[in-house]
């Protein structure tokens, strides 16, 4: 047991080297050519927000207070989970020269898709913030709170990387299932509409949804200033560690098997 | 001590499931009773080991399997049937392309290429004016990839990937590259890293180089083993066969 943990951290400091680099490369491909270049991961964010924002408010926004930092809570974790897992998802195919000539872990490649949408996260991330401040919602030391959901959904979104990524090589129909598949899940993730309108039984059941779990932390803490309860810190852990172990079960037993496909 | 030893590997490559066929076809033909998995031999029963610091060369004509084999020994693909042990720490040189990224400046290529081949930060920090020099390509460094030519490409290549010391060396047709004086001083740099005592598996289609280098020679043919042993020996055989085949086809 001790033995293998060793072996673990020694392969990881091997291929620290490599996973940077691929951190690098996934991260200046995607603005490479562009003229707006990084900025296109906050902009792309904001033009959503902006356009939800005209269209929804006169609907939805009335019984909501902040109803733009509303918005822009559920949008920002959706996105990250939506770019996440796309990007997971593809790591595979997209490397797959790579993968059939040189013998390195496979799931390098999903992993550093996973960083590079964390750092997109980051950067919108701020300018969530300074939203935040221009709406006039007082800072408090509470906010360091949401490292936790982050965490989590970071945690989630390899899980379900493994497992997009291990399924897309055997069935490519899989893109375009889950295409279908996240778009249903944002209309039930409130993003733009407040579940306050239904019966508090109803209202559980969309913590039923893990990313919408996510999304009630941070506007908990965001808009009420209140720190979620524990059975809420548990979920949002739960969900993520059932994720990770299923991702890493599916993708161990598949992924000698990719050689074949790929 | 047996360095590399194969017992009956065979590998068999899965075709008509989901992946070629589609979920649709799978369907329709499961309904009507029609599906089956069709499997395609790559390699079937090769046999063979090899001592510490001996030369393997793999012979045979194009698609007899040589590339799976090589990428079953690199730990690349797991063999379907067999055993196999391999003792040591591997540099497998299959394609020398791989990896590098058009988007990206040579520079940057040439530090992922290596991270791809397991080198460290340090160790790349250090080599990489020394590849940069011997692949004759300084002043092209900030150079976007894919304005390179590609014999510039394969030099680059090659430059980063001769600098490895490692136990167990695989070379799949990667020693005729770029022009006439970088290919000779590729060779000599790669016999260096072979006479300093790495076992060596080498694909070459020039039946002259195996001959020249080879302790060893493995002949395959559409995956089957076709013979092992000393080189005069398998290569004449070879030879043979290959004159006997061009004169089929002649008449």
């Amino acid at each position: 047991m001790i033995n293998s943990l060793k072996e673990q951290i020694h392969k990881v400091k091997k291929y620290q080297f490599l996973f940077s680099e691929l951190v690098k490369r996934d991260f200046k491909k995607k603005y490479k050519r562009t003229v707006l270049g990084m900025f296109w991961s906050v902009l792309s964010p904001l033009m959503q927000l902006a356009v939800m924002a005209i269209v929804f408010t006169k609907f939805f926004g009335h019984n909501t207070e902040h109803y733009i930092i509303y918005l822009f809570s559920g949008n920002l974790v959706f996105s990250f989970f939506k770019e996440a897992t796309n990007g997971g998802m593809h790591a595979l195919m997209q490397n797959a020269n790579i993968i059939k000539n040189i013998n390195v872990p496979k799931y390098l490649f999903m992993i550093s898709k996973e960083v590079s949408a964390c750092i997109n996260f980051g950067l919108t991330l701020i300018i969530y913030f300074l939203f935040v401040a221009i709406d006039g919602i007082p800072f408090s030391f509470k906010f360091l709170t949401l490292l936790y959901p982050i965490a989590c959904l970071l945690i989630f979104n390899i899980g379900v990387g493994f497992i997009l990524s291990a399924m897309f090589v055997v069935f490519k129909d899989v893109q375009y299932l889950y295409e279908i598949f996240t778009q249903l899940l944002m209309y039930v993730s409130a993003i733009f509409y407040n579940i306050n309108v239904y019966p508090e039984k109803i209202q559980l059941i969309f913590l039923a949804n893990p990313v919408y779990s996510y999304i009630a932390y941070f506007r908990s803490v965001v808009l009420n200033g209140v720190i979620p309860p524990l059975w809420h810190h548990l979920l949002c852990l739960g969900y993520a560690l059932i994720m990770l172990v299923t991702g890493m079960i599916i993708y161990k037993k598949n992924n000698y098997k990719f050689m074949y496909y790929i | 001590m047996k360095k590399i030893e194969l017992n009956n590997i065979s590998v068999s490559y899965i075709t008509g499931d989901f992946a070629t066929a589609g979920l649709k076809d799978i369907i329709i033909q499961k309904l009507k009773g029609t599906y089956v998995k069709k499997e395609f031999l790559a390699l079937q029963g090769i046999t063979f080991s090899l001592e510490q610091g001996e030369l393997l060369g793999i012979v045979g004509t194009n698609g007899a399997g040589k590339s799976t084999l090589c990428k079953v020994i690199s730990g690349i693909m797991r063999p379907t049937a067999g055993t196999m042990s391999v003792k040591g720490s591997i540099a497998s040189l299959l394609e020398l392309g791989t990896g590098f990224d058009p988007d990206l400046t040579v520079k940057e290529n040439a530090f992922l290429r290596g991270a791809l081949l397991g080198y460290t930060r340090e160790f790349m920090n250090n080599t990489y004016e020394d590849i940069i020099e011997f692949a004759e390509l300084k002043e092209f460094e900030d150079r976007k990839f894919s304005h390179l030519s590609s014999g510039m490409k394969s030099r680059l290549a090659f430059s980063i990937a001769c600098l490895v010391n490692p136990e167990i060396l695989i070379l799949d047709e990667v020693l005729s590259v770029g022009d006439g004086a970088f290919r000779k001083k590729s060779e000599e740099k790669m016999l260096e890293v072979i006479q300093g005592g790495a076992t060596t598996i080498l694909v070459s289609h020039s039946l002259a180089q195996i001959r020249r280098m080879a302790t060893k020679v493995l002949w395959i043919e559409k995956g089957k083993q076709i013979d092992f042993g000393e080189t005069e020996e398998i290569c004449d055989k070879y030879e043979e066969y290959l004159n006997n085949r061009d004169a089929k086809k002649r008449k």
